[in-house]
């Protein structure tokens, strides 16, 4: 089931054909096709190994072998690296030396482009962080630290942002702040989001569209349609214990 | 003498040198020390001292020699590195044990050898050549400003590989300019330290400041001061005591380190860092 964008008068910013992924002969993506529009919430669902990871590697060109298409904002990702500037990248858990001797603040001038000091300040008050801007990221809780990583992927104000399974690890309460962030972002500020999650509530709260990811895709459209159609919800549950059956 | 001290007339050269040796030590130092790759700075001097045994072998003044093979080498395991996913630290074990390896063997098939050949570039000398103070201060300039332009991307890259890759940072490339200016920089500072000593003026100076430091500025600031004042403390030290110049180097280096640990233990210094619970 796929929604057809052909003819709706909206900017495509992702448009992914045909993507195939091999690992020394394992499919971990096979014949994968969807879109992202401007505006779009994606929550990418899909148990352990589904190939959710995989899929971002390959869209941020962390992976070059691939078979198929990635364009980002209409242009083949293997022609030019320029889109990365666009897209804003918050990794699953971040892995942060305790020791390592950077601010939040210096954290966030990292990035290319970044030396202005107001983007700086702008991102780290969408994330509610600018207060520890001086603090040693080190020295905040995983839950501050993921936050910040948001605000590092707000810098160069992108037109997507690409999240990896973010809240994983974090507790409740920098849960709900972090997705209350994403919401803001994608209603106020417009920015695209695809983000990958095992919370089927979280997505089914926030995300306008859903991806329903093993190897293959065998669902994208509403995230309404998605949640309130029990076949679909029984055999993405089937198929989630089936791949934890095979994990194990 | 076997161990060289300073002497009245080459101070002022020994200082100059030093103390531009030392402000590029401290800085491309702390992006090893990051990398958890503190000892790759003595890796890349003992394979320096195979190009140096390589020189005199054929009779080509080694300092261009070490540095093309410290250079070689370490970006070409590097790339293994990479491709066959070998840990840094077997890298390093790899890199210092076979430069080291050749250089014996090539030292033993020099004819006519003497020790004192080579005795500058295993516990360093003072610098007397004017062209020599020369080339260090072009190469540390050139090497500094290098630095300065790219050290958010070697930065980012050190902080998170994954991250800085996903921003369009050429990861790869940083990795090879940090060790290509970490080659010239080995082969620069053995003149003053000698190959045995290298890594002491890599690491200590960074980490005493990261017990003091919050930011990377800080650190960067400190480390240069702590570096620029053990090199001048140690040649003052070598001259006034008539003992090896290197030596006092490093040792003033290693007092900085434990008097900032003491600082530290006792509370008096009350800055996050390395020791923080």
């Amino acid at each position: 089931m796929f929604i057809n964008n052909s003819g709706v008068d909206f900017t495509m910013i992702v448009d992914i054909q045909k993507l195939s992924v091999d690992y020394s002969g394992i499919k971990a993506l096979d014949d994968i096709s969807f879109g992202i529009a401007e505006g779009d919430f994606l929550g990418i669902i899909g148990p352990n190994g589904a190939g959710k990871s995989t899929l971002f590697h390959c869209m941020l060109g962390l992976r070059t072998q691939y078979d198929g298409t990635i364009k980002f904002f209409g242009q083949d990702i293997r022609d030019s690296r320029k889109y990365l500037s666009q897209v804003g990248f918050v990794p699953q858990k971040p892995v942060v030396d305790r020791n390592f001797p950077a601010t939040i603040r210096e954290v966030l001038s990292m990035s290319q482009n970044s030396s202005d000091s107001k983007k700086v300040d702008e991102a780290l008050q969408k994330v509610w962080m600018h207060e520890l801007a001086d603090r040693r990221i080190g020295d905040l809780s995983v839950g501050q630290q993921q936050r910040v990583f948001i605000a590092k992927a707000l810098v160069n104000s992108p037109k997507i942002l690409v999240l990896d399974e973010p809240v994983t690890g974090i507790d409740q309460y920098n849960q709900d702040l972090f997705f209350q962030i994403l919401g803001e972002l994608n209603t106020k500020e417009k920015i695209s989001i695809i983000w990958a999650s095992h919370d089927l509530d979280a997505v089914e709260r926030l995300a306008s569209k859903v991806a329903c990811l093993n190897k293959t895709l065998f669902f994208h459209g509403i995230s309404k349609e998605f949640f309130s159609d029990d076949e679909m919800l029984k055999k993405y549950s089937e198929t989630s214990m089936q791949m934890h059956m095979h994990h194990h | 003498m076997t161990f060289e001290a300073v002497s009245y007339e080459s101070i002022p050269h020994a200082l100059i040198s030093g103390i531009a040796i030392s402000l590029l030590c401290s800085v491309v130092g702390l992006f090893l020390v990051l990398r958890k790759f503190s000892l790759f700075g003595d890796a890349l001097a003992h394979s320096a001292f195979g190009g140096v045994a390589f020189g005199l072998f054929i009779g080509i003044y080694p300092l261009w020699i070490a540095c093309a093979v410290a250079i070689l080498s370490a970006l070409g395991l590097t790339k293994i590195r990479q491709k066959f996913d070998i840990s840094g630290d077997a890298i390093v074990a790899i890199l210092l044990s076979t430069g080291l390896g050749a250089g014996v063997i090539l030292v033993s098939l020099t004819e006519d050898f003497e020790f004192h050949d080579i005795e500058e570039f295993l516990f360093g000398s003072a610098i007397v050549d004017t062209q020599n103070v020369v080339t260090i201060l072009a190469l540390a300039g050139i090497i500094l400003t290098i630095l300065f332009f790219t050290y958010k991307k070697i930065l980012y890259s050190t902080f998170s590989e994954e991250q800085a890759k996903a921003s369009g940072i050429p990861v790869e490339k940083m990795s090879y300019l940090l060790i290509t200016m970490a080659g010239v920089t080995v082969v620069i500072s053995m003149q003053l330290v000698g190959v045995l000593l290298i890594s002491a003026l890599f690491v200590l100076p960074n980490v005493s400041a990261m017990l003091y430091a919050r930011s990377f500025k800080q650190t960067v600031i400190l480390s240069m001061l702590f570096a620029v004042s053990a090199t001048v403390s140690g040649i003052i030290m070598s001259y006034q005591f008539e003992i090896a110049q290197a030596g006092c180097i490093v040792l003033v280096a290693a007092a900085i380190f434990i008097g900032s640990l003491v600082a530290k233990g006792s509370g008096l210094v009350k800055t996050a860092g390395i020791l923080a619970k």
